[in-house]
């Protein structure tokens, strides 16, 4: 069995066996949260050793260069040397300008960095805390019109991160940010196609992202908006909503009151199935879902179904270490 | 002398095929289970590399591999009548893409080679 070396203490690692899993086996405090290569926040560096091809596959040419690979997609052939990442190479230092309540659960956040990182609206960034906690975030800002990276975090039952941003991180407060990571992002090949975005609570995010970006690229092909929230209070872009479909008119947005719905449906992920049910032929159409895990894959299956191309499908799925918990 | 690969299209056609033979498969409520996954994008990609073996395109499929990568399929009951509702599948999708009568049997005939290995037998 190959041996794993991280900060110099010897881990077995069994066979077929992730080197997030040995590590949390050995209850060793790693950071991870989606644990299926999707989040990148078990991003690790190896000093020593070598690297299993899946493991960087989603990683930028020059992270791969330095050594980083996802902890939970590399299963070892050999001994590796590993240590946690560099916060200097990886993160930045970001301040925050401006804390908004968007809703009862929700916050909006404004935040700055000393250079203007490079992304597209919907894509989304990884958070750390002081004390080494990470979350993922959503970008809704627009970065050839926003001057600030726009994140809307909803507090979560146990949320450690998200409670703490919402109360205790307060204006000019600085905090590390990595990314931006995703394919979730405007990329229509032609201005025509029609595009259906689903969020259920902040899913609806990137998809604001996604929104104005395409308007901004004078989008002229439907686009169908619909947000799932428990209650009317926590439809928190209503108004911003109402005012682009208003203004816009080949935007459509629709709310969805899923709190009003029996418990089980929603559990099952068809909370949003309003969306399909509208619009039941999806053949040639850009699709976009992003929020409750249960929903999105149960809405993805039935996209597809309905005729959308796999490649036209992006996902979001807001897997959190939080919810495993509950 | 072009392969069959070639003659069909190459990716190009895989491409084409996927889609239209994915979405097949999954409709099909006798044999979907065994390809409903909670990673869509991988099972996606996995029947892609399957249609790319079928149409004599470049694989790194072995007897073995498909055996082993089978068992937890044949342990839940997959047979012989679930095996050809996925070839009709793989027919119904090369006649809707107008693909020559004798290339779809040459892809049939390297589909049907399968058929031990798959079912284990």
């Amino acid at each position: 069995m190959p041996n794993i070396y991280f900060n110099e203490q010897a881990i077995e690692c069994a066979e077929n066996e992730s080197v997030l899993d040995a590590l949390i086996r050995h209850k060793i405090d790693a950071p991870y949260a989606c644990q299926a290569g999707i989040c990148q926040t078990c991003m690790l560096r190896c000093s020593e050793g070598e690297i299993s091809a899946d493991a960087q596959s989603e990683l930028k040419p020059n992270l791969r260069t330095l050594g980083y690979f996802l902890a939970c997609q590399c299963k070892p052939q050999s001994d590796m040397h590993i240590e946690l990442p560099d916060s200097k190479q990886l993160y930045v230092s970001a301040r925050l300008l401006e804390k908004t309540a968007l809703s009862p659960t929700v916050t909006r956040l404004r935040l700055q960095t000393a250079t203007p990182m490079y992304y597209h609206a919907g894509q989304f960034i990884n958070v750390k805390r002081h004390d080494g906690v990470i979350r993922s975030y959503s970008l809704a800002s627009l970065p050839s019109e926003d001057p600030f990276l726009e994140l809307h975090v909803k507090r979560m039952p146990n949320g450690d991160l998200s409670n703490w941003l919402a109360d205790q991180f307060e204006v000019t407060d600085s905090i590390d940010i990595e990314g931006p990571v995703g394919d979730c992002f405007y990329s229509c090949e032609t201005t025509q196609q029609p595009i259906l975005l689903v969020g259920s609570g902040t899913g609806l995010a990137p998809l604001v992202g996604v929104l104005r970006d395409a308007l901004h690229n004078h989008h002229a092909g439907p686009i169908k908006i619909y947000h799932g929230a428990f209650n009317q209070q926590e439809l928190y872009l209503h108004q911003q909503l109402s005012d682009i479909a208003a203004q816009a008119t080949n935007v459509e947005y629709h709310r969805i009151i899923t709190g009003e719905m029996p418990e089980e449906i929603v559990l099952k992920g068809r909370g949003c199935d309003q969306a399909l049910n509208d619009n039941p032929d999806l053949k040639g159409w850009k699709v976009y879902l992003c929020g409750a895990p249960a929903m999105v894959k149960s809405l993805q299956q039935r996209v597809y179904l309905a005729g959308v191309s796999m490649q036209d499908i992006h996902t979001d799925p807001f897997e959190t270490r939080d919810m495993h918990k509950v | 002398m072009s392969t069959l690969f070639e003659k069909i299209g190459g990716e190009a056609a895989v491409n084409a095929a996927v889609d239209i033979f994915y979405r097949k498969v999954l409709a099909d409520h006798s044999i979907s289970h065994f390809f409903e996954t909670t990673d869509m994008a991988a099972q996606h990609a996995r029947q892609k590399s399957f249609l790319t073996m079928a149409f004599g395109g470049p694989n790194n499929y072995s007897g073995d591999d498909m055996r082993t990568a089978h068992a937890p399929l044949v342990a839940r009951g997959l047979n012989e009548d679930h095996f050809n509702a996925v070839a009709g599948h793989l027919q119904s999708t090369l006649q809707e893409l107008n693909v020559a009568d004798e290339l779809i049997a040459e892809v049939m005939n390297i589909a049907g080679s399968t058929r031990d290995d798959v079912l284990n037998r």
